[in-house]
């Protein structure tokens, strides 16, 4: 393969700096008294406390899985600390005149501008930097609406009823190693809730940021749409680049009620280490939504970033025909390793999903499929579509699709479709010989390989997705 | 336009071309005529500075640069283009997309301000049509699906809308009934403005009943064995590419 291929792929990290923010950082170390600690911070009701430290119980007795096909040094779990928020949050500001500027220039440099004014038109911001809600922007106008989107920290305190209901509802506490230890630990995160027949008036977001070294992030966003209603979420995520590993252990829920809509999308650009495999977030999420009657689901990911990515967002369809869409796009380079897809369960009748997965690998990297389509006794006229796309960029990388298809329906129809291409010699020749560069002519047909999955993402953010690949593929051409 | 000198190259250690001179002066049509396996495409690919052909000597003077010493896009920017004889695709990029950044990246070389997406979209439109190929053509994935005849005619509107000084045109008119053959030529001819130069390279003589040459030359065995005028490629149509002898005849099979 050319060399030119190699070079467009040779990578650079845009969002790797450092912010120079003082903060209360727990010493490394899990026991039962961190967990009282952090929930004490948290100024937590007794029974959050008592979840927390059964899913903590729970975890203690699992073991890490390794089917996945990633490959990592064992992790200690004592050397993470669990809990870290900068100073300035201890009196929670009350407004974002209080917040300390260094903080807001951290998302500006990221291109998130807090000020409600100088954002995107249309979209609510959630900042969580290290383990706390930085600010919640368009609160007052959601609010009219009857939308609930605030931290979950504040969530348990003031809807304690609604959170104590859903929390652990789709995922349970000890669902999964990872989902046990988030259960048990998980300090901030985004709650959404919308009341019956509401569309939410605008897009929302929720920005996360690892700054601090050493830490792990465990953030928990729990989504509740009511009957009829409808919402759009979209996630975005950076750390900076530093030579140890660190841990996101996210859990996401999501409950739509009969008749109701959520899109929720993620933008993932987690620092994915060096050229060598050093450094990088390991990105270990577990994200699930329940569809009732009537109701979709549908997740879109464009994950570039990670140094390892374990990831399956996956859709229950409980209800009658109700409807679970999978878009992703996940791009591999260096020594990243992922291994992603979905899970689709259909339960209902006439439930219908679809699962669209593009995975881009490039230099050393390792860039799997996982996805589970089961069909229930009880999913008369189920049905299915996958379609799996790999595209290889140079030789020295991998792609791999696990699909898993259990059918107990006979009238359920499930169809599979793979295919396997490379950025050729010829395409890139093509494309110099009309006077693009290399790095140009690899984020095109990359782009173009993508497009399925990038009209997905609602429209503010198929722009920033395309740029993103083109930052991720972007090097000196020699 | 173009000095190409005792031009010698190779693929896989394999020479291919192996001495070959030819001058081209702004606005001439140069047509290469040779038995199949001669080297014909392989002198665009070697013009055009693709990767895997090395150079072995010779040299080649293009608007008064060094040719071989460029970067592929370079020699693009500065304004060669190739009319590939096989057409590869790129799927989800729209030949719309396609031509815009390439256009942009070839203006911006040549100090130009870069098209505001309605001009371009109105050259394009203007090229699609010339080339008798529906507008729908813009908004499709580049040559995705295309027939054969199709992906040549979207050739011809890139060169119409990059606007290049030589074009080389590697077979064109393979593959292509009357009809077809007319519109490509009519593309061509409406590129003729007395500065603009052309490398038409085909098999057959029946192009060059409506792309008018200045000069003829036959390509066999890496070299170039015959120039004339348009009068030679009329001979090689009666007497076919026999009388080369015995080596060009075994390329031929
Ligand atoms: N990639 C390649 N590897 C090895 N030999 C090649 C390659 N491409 C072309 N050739 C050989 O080079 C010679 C010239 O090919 P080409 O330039 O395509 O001829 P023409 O276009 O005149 O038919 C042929 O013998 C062909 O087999
Ligand atoms: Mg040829």
């Amino acid at each position: 393969m050319s060399e030119q291929i190699e070079q467009a792929i040779s990578r650079k990290y845009d969002a790797g700096f450092v912010s120079e923010i003082e903060s209360d950082t727990f010493a490394a170390g899990l026991d039962e008294s961190v967990i009282e600690r952090i929930s004490a911070m948290k100024n937590e009701p007794e029974w959050m406390l008592e979840w927390r430290l059964k899913a903590y119980r729970a975890w203690l007795k699992m073991e890490e899985p390794e089917w996945a096909h990633v490959d990592y040094p064992k992790m200690d779990y004592q050397a993470i600390s669990y809990y870290s928020a900068p100073k300035s949050m201890k009196d929670k500001p009350q407004s974002l005149d209080e917040v300390d500027p260094e903080l807001l220039r951290t998302y500006e440099k990221l291109g998130i501008p807090l000020h409600e004014q100088e954002m995107l038109a249309g979209v609510a911001v959630d900042a969580v930097f290290d383990s706390v809600s930085v600010v919640t922007t368009f609160r007052a106008k959601l609010e009219e609406a009857g939308v609930i989107f605030c931290p979950i920290s504040e969530a348990i305190q003031k809807y304690p009823d609604l959170v104590k209901k859903y929390i652990g509802s789709v995922v349970p506490r000890g669902d999964n190693y990872f989902a046990a230890l988030n259960s048990a630990v998980f300090t901030d995160g985004s709650f959404v809730y919308i009341p019956k027949g509401t569309r939410c008036p605008m897009e929302l977001s929720t920005y996360f940021r690892i700054n601090e070294l050493n830490t792990g992030q465990f953030e928990r966003t729990l989504i509740v749409a009511e009957e009829g209603s409808y919402v759009s979420y979209l996630e975005g995520c950076t750390a900076p680049q530093r030579d140890e590993n660190q841990l996101h252990a996210a859990v996401v829920e999501l409950v739509a009620m009969d008749n109701a809509e959520i899109k929720y999308s993620t933008v993932q650009n987690w620092y994915p280490g060096d050229e060598n495999g050093k450094g990088g977030i390991y990105n270990f999420v577990t994200k699930r939504g329940i569809a009732e009657t009537n109701a979709k689901i549908s997740w879109t990911q464009v994950e570039t970033g990670s140094a390892i990515t374990w990831k399956y967002p996956s859709c229950i369809l409980k209800g009658d025909n109700s409807v679970g869409e999978f878009y992703s796009v996940a791009l591999t380079r260096g020594r990243q390793q992922a291994d992603t897809g979905t899970k689709m369960i259909h339960m209902g009748k006439n439930t219908r999903s679809t699962i669209i997965s593009k995975g881009i690998s490039a230099g050393n990297s390792s860039n799997a499929y996982r996805g589970l389509v089961r069909m229930g006794p009880n999913a008369d006229g189920a049905r299915n579509f996958t379609e799996c796309d790999s595209l290889l960029i140079g030789d020295t990388c991998a792609a791999h699709t696990f699909p898993y298809i259990e059918s107990r329906n006979p009238s359920a129809i499930v169809e599979h479709e793979a295919t396997t291409s490379k950025v050729s010699d010829d395409q890139l020749f093509l494309c110099r010989q009309r006077g693009l560069n290399p790095e140009k002519a690899v984020s095109m047909i990359v782009n173009g390989f993508c497009k399925e999955v990038f009209k997905e993402l609602p429209m503010e953010f198929a722009v920033e997705a395309g740029k993103l690949l083109e930052i991720s593929l972007e090097g000196s051409v020699g | 336009m173009i000095h190409i000198k005792d031009l010698r190259a190779s693929i896989e250690g394999k020479e291919i071309l192996k001495g070959l001179n030819l001058d081209i002066k702004p606005g001439e049509v140069h047509a290469i005529m040779g038995p199949n396996g001669a080297g014909k495409s392989t002198l665009g690919y070697v013009l055009s500075g693709r990767d895997g052909y090395e150079v072995e000597g010779g040299s080649v003077e293009f608007k008064g640069q060094d040719l071989l010493d460029m970067e592929v896009e370079d020699r693009a920017q500065a304004g060669l283009f190739l009319a590939f004889q096989y057409p590869v695709e790129i799927p989800g990029v729209s030949n719309m997309e396609f031509m815009k950044e390439s256009v942009n990246a070839i203006r911006l070389a040549r100090g130009e301000e870069a098209l505001s997406a309605t001009d371009f979209l109105k050259k394009a439109k203007a090229a699609c049509q010339q080339v008798d190929l529906p507008l729908a053509f813009l908004k499709r994935g580049v040559n995705e699906g295309f027939s054969g005849g199709e992906k040549k005619r979207n050739e011809i509107m890139q060169m119409i809308l990059l606007e290049p000084s030589l074009c080389i045109l590697d077979e064109s008119d393979s593959g292509l009934d009357v009809d077809a053959l007319q519109v490509v030529a009519n593309g061509v001819n409406s590129q003729r403005d007395g500065k603009r130069s052309f490398i038409v390279v085909t098999h057959y003589q029946r192009l060059l009943d409506y792309i008018e040459p200045d000069y003829v030359h036959i390509l066999a065995d890496g070299k170039i064995v015959k120039s004339g005028d348009a009068s030679l490629a009329k001979e090689v149509e009666k007497t076919g590419y026999a009388w080369l002898g015995a080596k060009a005849e075994e390329a031929d099979a």
